[in-house]
C-alpha cells in the first residue's frame, strides 16, 4: 500500500507493559521506571554538587549553582520579589523534576515522556494547590484570603454577583486543572507528533517509489526532536514560574 | 442522496465511530482558533515592547511566557477533551 500510514490507537501509544509485580498496584513499567530514574537524577545532581561544596565552584557545582541563580533571578525575583527566596528549594527541585521527567521523551531506548500520563501533573498540582491554600490563609487569614481571591480590585460593586463566582471558580477549582493539563497535553501532544513522523518515516522507507520524500521527514523528525528538548525545558519552567506566581499572590495580596 | 449514504453506512454500523471522529475534529480545530489569535496578539506585544525597551527584555520575556501559558491552555482543554470525547 502507497502511503498507507497505519496509525496504532491512542492507547497504544502511553500504555506500557508491565515488567515487574504484575496486576498490582506496585506494577512497574516504562512510566514508573521514568519517574523513578528522574527522581533518582533531580537527588543526585544536587547530592554531586553539594556534597564536597568549595567556595570557588568547579564542574557539577558549577551547573547547580548556575541553576539555582536563574531560579533566583528569572523565577522568583520576577513574581513574587525578594520574600519569596525561601522557596527556592521547592521551586528548583520540581523543575528539576519535571524537567528530567520531560527530557526522557528524547532519550533512546525511553522515549516516554513520564508526564504523557497525567497521574504524577495533577499530583503536583494538587500540592501546589494546598500550598498556595495554605500561604494564603496563613498571610491574609481565611477571610481575607477568600476576599483577596473573589474580588479583584477596582470592580464596579454591581458587577461583583457576576465576578465573584467566575474568580472564585477560576482560582479554587480550574487553575490546579489548568497546571496539570498544560503539563500533561504538552508532552503528550509532543509525543504524539514524534511518533506521527518516526512512523510516516518507517511507512515511507518500505514503500517503493515515495522513498524519495524519506529525507524531508527525517529532517522533521529530527529538527521536531531538538523542538520537543526546548518544549521540555520550557513546559517545566513554566510549571515553576505560574508556582511562584500562585504563591506569590498568596502573599501580597493585589491592592 | 446523502441520507442513503448514511443509511447505508450505519447498516455498517460505523456512522457513530464517523461522527465521533467528526467531531473530535471539530472540538479541536475550534479550540484551536482562539488561543492561536491570542498568542499571536501576545507574543507580537511582547516583541514591540522588547524592541521599544531592549534593557526591558528579560522581564518582558518571563511575562510572555506567561502569558502564553495562560493562553495556550485553552487549546489544551480541547485537545484533551477531543480524547475524552
Amino acid at each position: 500500500m502507497v502511503l498507507g500510514l497505519e496509525f496504532p490507537p491512542v492507547s497504544h501509544l502511553v500504555n506500557w507493559p508491565e515488567i515487574a509485580f504484575e496486576d498490582t498496584p506496585l506494577a512497574i513499567s516504562k512510566v514508573t521506571i521514568v519517574y523513578v530514574l528522574a527522581v533518582l537524577l533531580t537527588f543526585g545532581f544536587f547530592f554531586i554538587a553539594g556534597r564536597r561544596a568549595r567556595l570557588v565552584p568547579a564542574g557539577v557545582q558549577n551547573v547547580a549553582e548556575a541553576s539555582l541563580d536563574f531560579v533566583r533571578e528569572s523565577v522568583i525575583m520576577q513574581t513574587m520579589g525578594p520574600s519569596g527566596v525561601g522557596y527556592l528549594p521547592f521551586l528548583t527541585t520540581m523543575f528539576f523534576f519535571i524537567f528530567f521527567v520531560n527530557i526522557f521523551e528524547v532519550i533512546p531506548v525511553f522515549q516516554m515522556p513520564g508526564n504523557a500520563r497525567i497521574a504524577v501533573p495533577l499530583l503536583l498540582a494538587a500540592l501546589v494547590w494546598v500550598i498556595y491554600n495554605f500561604v494564603g490563609i496563613k498571610n491574609q487569614g481565611f477571610g481575607g484570603f477568600l476576599k483577596s481571591s473573589c474580588i479583584p480590585p477596582g470592580v464596579p460593586w454591581w458587577v461583583l454577583p457576576l465576578v465573584v463566582p467566575i474568580e472564585f471558580v477560576s482560582t479554587f477549582l480550574v487553575r490546579p486543572f489548568s497546571l496539570a493539563i498544560r503539563l500533561f497535553a504538552n508532552m503528550l501532544a509532543g509525543h504524539f507528533i514524534l511518533v506521527t513522523f518516526a512512523l510516516l518515516c518507517v511507512d515511507l522507507f518500505t514503500a517503493s517509489v515515495t522513498v524519495v520524500l524519506l529525507p524531508f521527514t527525517f529532517g522533521l523528525l529530527v529538527a521536531l526532536t531538538g523542538f520537543e528538548v526546548l518544549v521540555a525545558g520550557l513546559q517545566a519552567f513554566i510549571f515553576s514560574i505560574l508556582t511562584a506566581v500562585y504563591i506569590g499572590g498568596s502573599m501580597h495580596p493585589e491592592h | 442522496m446523502l441520507l442513503r449514504l448514511l443509511l447505508a453506512v450505519q447498516e455498517a454500523g460505523e456512522l457513530e465511530t464517523g461522527l465521533q471522529t467528526i467531531g473530535r475534529g471539530i472540538v479541536y480545530g475550534g479550540a484551536a482558533i482562539g488561543p492561536g489569535i491570542g498568542i499571536g496578539i501576545v507574543v507580537g506585544n511582547a516583541i514591540t515592547a522588547m524592541a521599544r525597551q531592549p534593557e526591558a527584555a528579560g522581564m518582558v520575556r518571563t511575562t510572555m511566557f506567561l502569558g502564553i501559558a495562560f493562553t495556550e491552555a485553552l487549546a489544551l482543554f480541547g485537545f484533551v477533551l477531543a480524547f475524552i470525547l
